[in-house]
């Protein structure tokens, strides 16, 4: 307990706005600290997506150049010198010599980018539909929310898969390979601004009848000014949390996409296409050409659910 | 009024709450008997504890609150360190509960008839058709018109006021000897609260029931209640005859209070308030809890905690009020 | 309770036509279909006849309205791939299907649910806090690392199950079915545990939330407080009010079921739908993928609208609302 008097006439109902934010920050912090499972799971993170973005650095070979490669280092095992031409590879290599490591590196790279620029496309698109939802009401409402609705009857790797395929079929043969991280990218973020503009359009409906927001409109500011500046904050919280765990649910898209074959193209594996490359070889006893990669999606999706999980709940005290 | 042994007897119960900024008392060395057919009102604002010491009495605390000192009796058993299925049996059976809000009690998918009967087959070794018949006399004492075919509604199908004749019925009938009713009119309109009231305190007359009264409503201790216990940040403040402490309160709290409170027996005195508010809990001052708003608080007053009640009546008070004072 | 009812069919029916609308412009727009029908030797006579047969001469919405009625039909054309009408193709895989998803549904639903209560109940229990942890992995797995995994462990290392197919099936009407015979069963095994994972620790994990959340509503306090047993409190009380909210998402679930074979089906090569659709989409075998997106939309609203039937019968509140309401 406290050693500090409230003074007689403490007004205590009477909250003060800035110390309250300061107090739930300092418990946003402290829960934090708190959580081992979190500060784990942001290590883990922060580490991976560093290591990818800096993977030519990091990684000891260049898997995709065809001059590093010798056929004569294939099936290296992990941690073992190869019999040929006594290299070690700390993860060994794959049918082609390719040091497994620098695939993962790469391979995760193309991961956490197409996951995040499919989140980043689906919280754009969803904030926006939902705004425009709350703000505007009438048809464009309802439009925006009924396709939603249908949409979310819908799994999101299904609507990902077709919508994939429409492109694949609008997109001429010769550039199918160049486009499929892109047309990965639309497709996934497709499939996920549902939850988006539900929430924002909900916390919009709220927030364009409290008197700031009449005011602002009193004043003269416009309607984009008044859903950046005083709507758009007031639902950063929740966006953060979908967000957070939109981006597990599309790395694991994105790998599920490209393990079957509708995916990243073999010239620029992803996660998901080494996975699918290494399951060839667990029959006949490779199984670290496949193990490695699986491991680390394993431990990037986890991670990324785990931050959400720990998120949402620091976020929203009354589900603790 | 309690010359017979108690139904329910408190003695210096404790109830804590372990929290990061340490151990919270919202329940603080209370002390008071409740006697057959006797309803004892216990007042005070919210926070101050009195729904806190009901739950402990009923063994329904929620965790990590807990019983970390003192001895409660029913019926001359004590009961507060019973766990699992002894103290399950007990509920229901020796202790009622009725809560604050009848629409919010009532499993909204079981028929009432289905909620009673269970009720009165956990207690009562009765047949199951013997077990309806009770249901249906129940409904029918709480005066519930038409017990015979209500018995097969849902919850919804009835207003506020007859669901909390319902939760009523629920409570009393396994006939248990004391009911604890937590805010019973609070969540109903102005003039239901009356009728309520009415019939508990009929039933529990008839019954010999003893009435553990929590609210916060001086109006409904004035009409229901045969003594009064206040309470203030976990502590009680007075006890006494509902009479004297309403007409004559000798703790400068309850004071505040009744000045604080419309009626009709004080005629057209003007309405004070108290100033400030009640301490949280973990910011405590010294002392007397309610030194820092008492008018007549003195040097003594934030250096010891006030006098504990001896079991019978009186103020927790070093400087209570003469007997004779005025109302403020 | 009927206007209810109308009024859910004509949006399920609603929810269909704008799907045909997609799936018609997807056979319509995407690629030629004259292109993909007619190899390299093709005469402008062909092409006109070809376009005539279609009816790709003709405005729109004639066009669509007979693409609904064929579908209707069961008619959706001939596939590009394999040169043969799409409604026999997904006739013979759908049994494969079906079968995979019942099996996978019924284990997602039932182990679901109990762990959910379980976890809920014991919530600070070790083996409660233990599968609730198991199953955050659960989530984070891809359902194909689950399978994967499962015929590393089960058909490589110990040899104990097929690692793809369906074993054998013996033909029952015009059924092909793997309930009946030894290897067909076995067959099932890991597909049906993949493909029910994912859904089952959902389904879990809501039964969980929203358990924990009804045991804290004052009726179950109350419940308590009339001394009720702690059985009669969890099941009779609590289960029951968790079921509602319960019974819509379990519903959606069994709908990706469906969809998520098409993951379980491409990792065990079981001859399904789902595969079907998966290599339709590898090659734009645009009339596979307009049919598999029409027969899953059928299947969806149909769970959907049985969904909302079922939840009428099991609250009684929506009963009585609606009926004063209509």
């Amino acid at each position: 307990m406290t050693d500090t008097q409230l003074p007689p006439d403490a007004p205590i109902a009477v909250k003060d706005p800035s110390r309250l934010s300061l107090a739930l920050q300092s418990d946003f912090i402290y829960t934090f600290k708190r959580s081992p499972v979190a500060m784990i799971s942001f290590a883990v993170v922060t580490i991976m997506v560093l290591a990818a973005i800096f993977a030519p650095l990091v990684a000891p070979y260049n898997p995709f150049d065809p001059a590093s490669l010798n056929l004569m280092n294939g099936f290296s095992r992990p941690m073992t010198p190869n019999a040929f031409t006594g290299d070690t590879f700390w993860l060994g290599t794959d049918d082609q010599g390719r040091d497994v490591f620098s695939t993962i590196l790469y391979g995760m790279r193309i991961s956490l980018f197409v996951g995040a620029a499919a989140v980043l496309f689906a919280m754009i698109l969803g904030i926006t539909l939902g705004m425009l939802a709350g703000y505007v009401g009438g048809w464009t409402e309802t439009i925006i929310m009924r396709v939603a609705d249908v949409q979310l009857t819908f799994p999101a790797i299904l609507v990902a898969m077709l919508i994939f395929g429409i492109a694949k079929g609008i997109t001429p043969v010769e550039y199918r390979d160049q486009m499929a991280i892109w047309v990965l990218i639309i497709a996934i973020g497709l499939s996920d601004w549902v939850q988006f503009a539900r929430v924002v359009r909900g916390a919009t409906l709220v927030e364009k009848n409290k008197e700031y927001v009449q005011a602002a409109r009193l004043i003269g500011r416009t309607s984009p000014a008044i859903m950046l500046r005083h709507i758009l904050p007031n639902v950063l919280g929740p966006v953060l949390v979908i967000a957070t765990i939109s981006l597990a649910l599309a790395i694991i898209a994105e790998a599920t996409l490209s393990f079957l074959g509708v995916g990243a193209p073999p010239t620029q594996p992803s996660l998901g296409t080494l996975i699918r490359i290494g399951q060839g070889f667990l029959f006949s006893g490779e199984w670290w050409i496949l193990l490695f990669p699986a491991a680390t999606l394993l431990a990037l999706a986890l991670s990324v659910n785990l931050l959400g999980d720990w998120l949402r709940d620091a976020l929203n005290p009354r589900l603790r | 009024m309690t010359m017979t042994q108690p139904i329910l007897s408190i003695r210096d119960l404790t109830v804590e709450i372990p929290t990061r900024h340490g151990i919270l008392r919202p329940v603080d060395g209370i002390s008071y008997d409740i006697g057959r057919g006797e309803v004892l009102g216990i007042v005070g604002e919210s926070g101050a504890g009195k729904s806190m010491a009901g739950n402990a009495v009923i063994g329904l605390l929620s965790p990590p609150a807990r019983i970390a000192k003192g001895e409660i009796h029913v019926g001359g058993t004590r009961i507060d360190h019973l766990k699992g299925d002894a103290m399950r049996r007990l509920r229901g059976k020796q202790i009622g509960m009725v809560f604050q809000d009848p629409l919010t009690s009532l499993n909204p998918l079981l028929r009432i008839g289905d909620q009673l009967t269970e009720t009165i087959l956990a207690h009562l070794d009765v047949s199951r058709s013997e077990a309806e018949k009770r249901a249906v006399a129940a409904l029918d004492e709480v005066g519930i018109p038409g017990a015979r075919e209500r018995i097969n509604s849902y919850p919804h199908e009835f207003s506020g006021g007859m669901r909390q004749r319902v939760v009523i019925a629920l409570a009393l009938c396994a006939e248990p000897s004391l009911i604890i009713a937590d805010e019973p009119t609070t969540a109903l309109d102005v003039s239901v609260q009356a009728q309520i009231i009415a019939l508990l305190k009929a039933l529990c007359r008839d019954r010999g029931t003893a009435v553990m009264l929590i609210t916060h409503d001086m109006g409904v201790i004035a009409e229901a209640a045969d003594r009064v216990a206040v309470m203030y940040a976990g502590k009680l403040a007075e006890l006494g005859p509902v009479r004297d402490v309403l007409t004559r309160p000798r703790h400068p709290y309850t004071d505040g209070l009744m000045g604080s409170t419309p009626l009709a027996s004080r005629g057209k005195a003007r309405l004070h308030q108290i100033p400030g508010a009640m301490p949280r809990l973990d910011a405590l001052p010294s002392g007397c809890a309610f030194h820092p708003r008492c008018p007549y608080a003195q040097d003594k007053c934030s250096a010891d905690p006030g006098p504990t009640l001896a079991d019978g009546n009186g103020a927790a008070c070093w400087f209570p009020l003469p007997h004779d004072a005025k109302v403020a | 309770m009927l206007a209810f009812v109308i009024q859910r069919v004509a949006q399920s029916a609603l929810v269909l036509l704008v799907v045909g609308l997609v799936a018609f412009s997807m056979f319509r727009f995407v690629g030629d279909p004259i292109d993909n029908m007619l190899g390299q030797e093709r005469t402008q006579a062909d092409i006109d006849r070809l376009r005539t047969q279609l009816g790709l001469d003709q405005p729109f919405p004639v066009q669509y309205v007979k693409f609904l009625g064929n579908a209707v039909q069961g008619n959706f054309g001939i596939s590009y791939r394999q040169g043969r009408p799409v409604s026999d193709i997904l006739m013979e895989r759908a049994p494969a299907t079906l079968e995979l998803a019942a099996v996978s549904g019924f284990l997602a639903i039932f182990i679901g649910i109990g762990l959910g209560v379980f976890t809920a109940i014991r919530r600070e229990g070790f083996a409660a806090n233990a599968i609730m942890s198991l199953s955050l992995i659960g989530v984070s797995l891809p359902t194909f690392l689950i399978g994967i995994l499962l015929i590393y462990l089960f058909s490589v290392e110990l040899g104990w199950l097929p690692s793809f197919g369906r074993g054998d099936t013996v033909r029952v009407g015009g059924w092909s079915t793997g309930f009946l015979t030894a290897s067909g069963l076995k067959a099932l095994i890991l597909p049906s545990i993949t493909l029910g994972l994912y859904q089952m620790t959902l389904i879990m994990r809501l039964v969980r939330s929203e358990m924990l959340e009804v045991l804290r509503q004052d009726y179950i306090r109350f419940a308590r407080a009339r001394g009720l047993r702690e059985r009669a409190v969890n099941f009779r009380h609590a289960l029951k009010n968790t079921l509602v909210p319960v019974i819509t998402v379990t519903g959606l679930q069994l709908g990706s079921i469906i969809a998520f074979a098409i993951i379980t089906e491409t990792v065990f090569q079981w001859p399904g739908v789902g595969l079907l659709f998966i290599n339709a989409i590898q090659f734009v075998d645009i009339p596979v993928m307009a049919a598999y997106l029409m027969l899953i939309s059928v299947m969806f609203v149909g769970i959907n609208l049985i969904v909302d039937l079922l939840y009428f019968s099991i609250d009684p509140r929506l009963r009585a609302d609606r009926t004063k309401a209509h």
